[in-house]
């Protein structure tokens, strides 16, 4: 029976959508999978030596178990947003002659190969490694690693069980937040106590048994559960959520533009993937700290131009380099429907100016490090808004890869081709080089200045650019249709 | 009101349609049956200007669709569900499509109120957007959709499939009542012999990208087309 799952679960690997994607696309794909691996290697083995330095007192394994506590409550957190329990997957084997405690089986140990599993062995290995050459038990090393693994699946299948309610989910957070705030302010000794608990794993190599006791019966809880939920219109239900109409009317104020702009605004709110967008880019307002507050950098004003054209242009690459893909699954609609295509770029064009200032009104208090960040920023927001957003209404048209909306956003690589590479040059690059070169040969004012100057002239043909970019959007349609139409690309 | 030049269509060495002449008066109420891959859709989207022809063109009321936008104000289709917009509600979809052939909501609203038996109401009011709703519901509200505006040729590709008996026969009225009208030219795709043939004047068959048959319909046009078919 299993060799028959083990043969399906092959094949919806390699005959998945990110398999057929362009080479260019799985290149890029690999590397930066190499190269997250490679980090949590190095830091994995590395972490002995950390913590040796700062802790010189402590061994490594007692202060890796004093935080393990948290780490065990920061990745039950984060799972719940990253890891579903893919049921849906089991729908065609229903009416096939197999016993659903098998199906049940299968979806469950399946589960235990993911790929988030495989980031704390990729963690822990290593470091063991470094345990054992510097010459640690072996045996308690071993049984502390075959302690870890089972701690990670019962973090696995923990996270199957609470994923159903997020009270499970606020629970977790305000004992990860509350914890932690025992422990800074002194009240209770979080890690203290839990560090000799988990300690115990490695120092008394019977306690493995404790976590695999738990990993046993997490999964057989799981088991229970999901097995008796095996039905169409239990479990395998997708979810719809209740429609909640509204007709912004205020749109109305934008004339033909209006209801392009209504139907923008609602793509956005009611689709999972592009809502994503707009809270990933008003995070990225902090990005600016991490190099602000270091003295290497402040001095440094290219770095200052990347912050400026990446902050104030962030909704504007995330959101834009996907038009008009975002309007895939209807595309063949709004070409045959009576659409000035014209004011639907209007539109887009509009929303991302708006997203651009308000970017910049963000970035303000970066002045506190100094009148450069603000100055920069500002020259930064209105090249972005004169001249980035043309080129890259520009470059949408040649989109042709469909997005389906209401698929996850978590590293969804959906509609994404060696365009939205290429984007990045002329959006990031060239404007940093130009502020680079007036603020080398004249001054930062300068740069400034012709930043903004730029952003100005291209503000003052953005009707003429508009209209070219039409043009180039009606003389590309079919390739889009054609394009947009191509299912799971 | 549509004229079909030399129209072919070719995919690599492999023709999907092939039609020297075709002219469908203004007002007719025109069916297109054939099997799959006919190039019944095909000689919709190359009407709707969503394909390039690969010699020929049509002409939609003297305009030439791959030239010219013009046709698009007096012409509405619905083709399948790429038409419509899943994170809309019915009634904002309505609204918005609207909106692009310059109706207001009262204008929907009274327009929507002619089709409350068509709805059976399963679709105004039932707080769910279209990607939520059944595949049946979905083609109901693309189908209403396609009369908003008083177009003069509406384009429906297989209207009659995925409907329930009650709603196909609700549809095969409201598709009479509109082909009566003197100025709106329908034009019906379908799989359904005996729809087909109820609904619509002429009735052309598609034979792999050629027209095999032209008929005006009488009481033996259904005979006709099924021993062709069954033949």
């Amino acid at each position: 029976m299993f060799k028959h799952f083990i043969k399906l679960q092959w094949k919806s690997f390699f005959r998945s959508s990110s398999f057929g994607k362009s080479v260019a696309l799985k290149i890029i794909m690999a590397f930066f999978g190499l190269y997250m691996l490679a980090t949590l290697i190095m830091t994995g083995a590395g972490l002995y030596f950390i913590l040796r330095k700062i802790f010189p007192d402590q061994s490594p394994m007692w202060t890796l178990s004093q935080y393990f506590v948290y780490w065990v409550l920061i990745e039950l957190f984060l799972r719940y947003f990253m890891q579903k329990l893919p049921v849906m997957d089991i729908k065609p084997l229903l009416t096939t002659p197999i016993k659903k405690s098998a199906i049940t089986h299968f979806i469950l140990g399946k589960s235990a190969l993911s790929f988030y599993n495989l980031l704390g062995i990729f963690f822990f290995v290593p470091f063991a490694v470094v345990l054992l050459i510097h010459d640690y038990p072996t045996l308690n090393v071993l049984l502390w690693l075959i302690g870890i693994f089972a701690a990670v699946l019962c973090i696995n299948y923990v996270n199957f069980i609470i994923n159903k309610s997020d009270k499970a989910l606020i629970a977790i957070g305000t004992l990860l937040v509350g914890l932690y705030a025992l422990d800074y302010f002194g009240i209770f000794e979080v890690k203290a106590f839990f560090g000799p608990i988990f300690h115990a794993l490695y120092a008394y190599p019977i306690a493995v048994l404790a976590p695999i006791t738990l990993a046993l019966l997490t999964y057989y809880i799981n088991f229970k559960f999901l097995r008796n939920k095996i039905f169409l219109d239990a479990s395998l239900k997708s979810k719809t959520k209740e429609a909640t109409a509204s007709d912004l009317a205020w749109t109305k104020r934008f004339g033909d533009m209006g209801p392009f702009l209504q139907l923008d605004l609602k793509l956005i709110w009611r689709n999972k993937r592009t809502k994503a967008q707009v809270f990933i880019s008003l995070l990225f307002v902090f990005y600016g700290l991490i190099f602000y507050t270091q003295d290497i950098y402040s001095t440094w004003y290219p770095m200052f131009a990347f912050l400026g054209i990446f902050m104030t242009g962030i909704f504007l690459s995330n959101f834009g380099q996907f038009i008009p893909a975002w309007d895939s699954t209807y595309y063949s609609m709004m070409m045959a429907q009576n659409i000035p295509l014209r004011k639907y770029l209007e539109s887009k064009a509009t929303l991302i100016s708006v997203s651009v200032v308000a970017m910049f009104l963000l970035t303000i208090p970066y002045v506190y490090f100094g009148w450069e960040a603000l100055a920069i920023n500002f020259g930064s927001a209105i090249y972005n808004l004169g001249v980035n957003i043309p080129v890259i209404l520009y470059f949408g048209s040649f989109n042709k890869k469909r997005i389906e909306l209401d698929k996850s956003p978590l590293g969804n690589m959906q509609g994404t081709s060696a365009t939205q590479f290429l984007i990045m040059l002329p959006v990031l690059v060239v404007p940093i080089i130009i502020f680079s070169i007036f603020n080398y040969l004249i001054s930062l004012e300068v740069a400034v200045f012709v930043l903004s100057i730029m952003g100005i002239i291209g503000f003052a043909f953005k009707n003429y650019f508009l209209n070219r970019i039409t043009e180039q959007y009606r003389k590309k349609k079919y390739g889009m249709i054609a394009g947009f139409k191509e299912k799971d690309n | 009101m549509i004229t079909v030049h030399n129209l072919t269509k070719k995919y690599g060495s492999q023709t999907v349609l092939n039609i020297e002449n075709l002219e469908i008066p203004k007002g007719q109420s025109f069916g297109l049956v054939g099997n799959n891959g006919a190039g019944k859709t095909t000689l919709f989207s190359l009407l709707l200007d969503l394909i390039q022809p690969t010699t020929g063109h049509i002409i939609n009321k003297e305009i030439q669709v791959n030239k010219s936008e013009d046709w698009k104000p007096f012409t509405s289709a619905f083709i399948d569900e790429s038409f419509l917009i899943g994170y809309l509600t019915p009634e904002e979809y309505f609204y918005f499509i609207g909106d692009l052939r310059g109706r207001n909501k009262a204008d929907v609203d009274s327009l929507l109120a002619t089709f409350e038996d068509f709805f059976h109401d399963e679709i105004l009011g039932q707080k769910k957007y279209l990607r939520d709703l059944s595949k049946g519901n979905q083609k109901k509200a693309g189908i209403v959709a396609s009369f908003i505006g008083n177009p003069e040729v509406v384009v429906l590709d297989e209207p009659f499939a995925n409907l329930d008996p009650t709603t196909q026969i609700r549809l095969k009225a409201i598709i009479k009542e509109l082909a009566a009208k003197d100025d709106v030219t329908v034009l019906v795709s379908s799989h359904d012999l005996i729809h087909v043939t109820e609904v619509c004047e002429r009735i052309v068959v598609l034979n792999k990208g050629e027209i095999v048959k032209d008929i005006q319909t009488s009481k033996e046009t259904l005979k006709e087309l099924e021993t062709f078919f069954g033949g």
